[in-house]
């Protein structure tokens, strides 16, 4: 029995150390990738470089200030449309697991997440920019909302689900209206869920570049109009690195440099939500 | 029948195909204590929610027959009208976590989008927390969130929320099973009071919570109102041959 056990120890803590190196291993491409970028994209940030649109060719300096204003402008239109619809479309799925519709529905979020962002692109470039004419931000963001759906719906649903039915009856004994029920109790009990789920998609989205390439396409110069083609941060990044100048793939880093810092900002704002807000039940 | 406040006429309920509550008939007076006991599964539960319409919430469930609260069919009502109109309370206390203490008592309020001045609430905050004798407790502490209570607390916290909308009956679903023994007799003790302007029905499966508390009991068996009598007299006399049984243990 003796060796055996000896045996089993040894089996036991080698399984321990295989799965420890692998959790480190995996953090390395992220440290590498995040230095690297961190190293060649600060020095290029300054208040001229936030400040100012793409310089001619040739010419020294430039900046990203348009792609910086149209990736604002295009995200936040596009969270306008998507953070309704997919609250509204999580609390049914929450509320009425066992329906078809329920069922349905849910198998379409799973299929529309799993949707390649360029197909995503590619319907809406049918769908409003080739029926309108022209490229636009309306496009892009209309675009952008299609991939944040899945995202919003998912967390909302996952969210409440994990909310206990006592509170609901709670409120309902009390004689409070359905609709007052999920607005007053079940989902600013949610919140902090909710929230972290609309940040993530944000997230997801602010660095899509296939959605917007037939969308928004992008635009040298300063644009705030919906209705025209608009500069996002990926896109001006693709344009940059692709182009044959030193310094545009030096601007190029400094947007991939912006880029990334929005994206950890997110994403942290993602985890101080849910921690700090998180209600105790 | 003047003092009757609820009355069941004929009143069944179902999950699906299940018959869970048959054809029961009581008739319940004012500021009377009921306690509603029997084994696991006997339909005491739903019987109970279906006083105040809780039971047709879960899919698939329905009921037939007459409860009559005031004279007036509860199933001729509006719903939302009648779950205001009765207290309830439940097994595990269930105090809006979003929501501070002061908050949670005005709830019925809050949620309903009834305006209430400041002045009027903080009466109603006082009353309803004193008559749950919950407000030496709390009333320093009305701002923080309910859920930090105790268990017991929290649970006085939720009776105090069902007196704020001022019901004339309160129900309680095995109001102290998830209670520790300390908040049980706190919370028991505060039925005595509560007596004086309620009417209270309390299902309980703790035999010994029925006899201390109800001043009649009621005795359901396979969803059938067995025997519905004088709680003392119940419990040292009872006239069906499964109530005694049950009382004296011989299943449960």
């Amino acid at each position: 029995m003796e060796p055996k056990i000896g045996m089993r120890n040894l089996k036991s803590s080698a399984f321990k150390g295989v799965i420890i190196f692998f959790a480190f291993v995996i953090t390395i491409p992220l440290i590498i990738i995040l230095l690297y970028i961190i190293k060649q994209g600060i020095t290029q940030v300054n208040w001229h470089f936030l400040t100012n649109v793409p310089a001619p060719p040739g010419e020294k300096g430039g900046g990203i200030a348009n792609a910086l204003v149209g990736s604002f402008i295009m995200v936040m239109l596009a969270a306008v449309a998507a953070v309704p619809i997919g609250m509204l479309a999580g609390i049914y799925l929450s509320e009425n697991p066992r329906t078809k519709l329920a069922y349905y529905s849910g198998l379409c979020v799973d299929i529309l997440q799993g949707v390649p962002s360029i197909v995503v692109g590619i319907v809406v470039y049918f769908w409003v920019v080739k029926p309108f004419g022209t490229f636009s931000a309306l496009g892009g963001s209309i675009a952008l909302a299609i991939m944040m759906l899945p995202i919003i719906i998912r967390s909302t649903e996952q969210t409440l689900k994990l909310l206990p039915d006592s509170l609901k009856e709670a409120a309902l004994s009390l004689g409070v209206p359905y609709h007052r029920v999920i607005l007053k109790v079940i989902v600013p009990c949610g919140f902090a869920g909710i929230l972290s789920g609309i940040t993530l998609s944000i997230a997801r989205v602010i660095g899509e570049t296939a959605p917007l390439l037939f969308t928004a396409l992008g635009n040298r110069f300063f644009s705030t109009n919906l209705t025209k083609p608009m500069e996002s941060l990926p896109h001006v990044i693709f344009n940059y690195a692709t182009s044959p100048y030193d310094d545009w793939h030096d601007l190029a880093w400094g947007a991939s440099f912006i880029l990334l810092v929005f994206v950890l900002t997110l994403n942290i704002v993602t985890k101080v939500i849910t921690r700090k807000w998180k209600i105790q039940l | 029948m003047e003092n009757t406040i609820v009355k069941a006429e004929n009143y069944n309920s179902y999950f699906g195909d299940n018959h869970v509550v048959k054809d029961v008939n009581i008739s319940i007076n004012k500021n009377e204590v009921i306690a509603v006991m029997g084994p696991s599964g006997c339909g005491k539960t739903t019987f109970l929610r279906g006083i105040n319409r809780m039971h047709e919430l879960i899919p698939g469930a329905t009921s037939k027959g007459k409860i009559l609260l005031d004279g007036q069919n509860v199933y001729d009502m509006n719903a939302i009208y009648v779950r205001a109109k009765i207290g309830m309370v439940f097994q595990r206390p269930n105090p809006f976590p979003n929501l501070s203490i002061y908050e949670n008592v005005i709830a019925g309020y809050l949620l309903n989008g009834i305006k209430v001045a400041k002045a009027d609430k903080d009466v109603i905050v006082e009353k309803s927390l004193t008559s749950a004798a919950l407000w030496k407790e709390v009333k320093d502490s009305l701002y923080k969130k309910g859920t930090f209570l105790s268990g017991g607390q929290q649970q006085r916290l939720c009776i105090a929320r069902a007196i704020a909308m001022q019901p004339e009956l309160i129900l309680f679903d095995e109001p102290t099973s998830a209670l520790d023994p300390i908040s049980t007799s706190s919370v028991e003790a505060l039925f005595h009071e509560l007596k004086a302007n309620y009417t209270l029905i309390i299902v309980t499966h703790n035999m010994q919570q029925a006899a201390r508390v109800s001043d009649r009991t009621a005795f359901f068996y396979m969803g059938e109102l067995v025997e519905f009598d004088d709680t003392k007299q119940m419990f040292t006399n009872p006239t069906d041959q499964r109530t005694q049984n049950y009382i004296t243990g011989r299943f449960s």
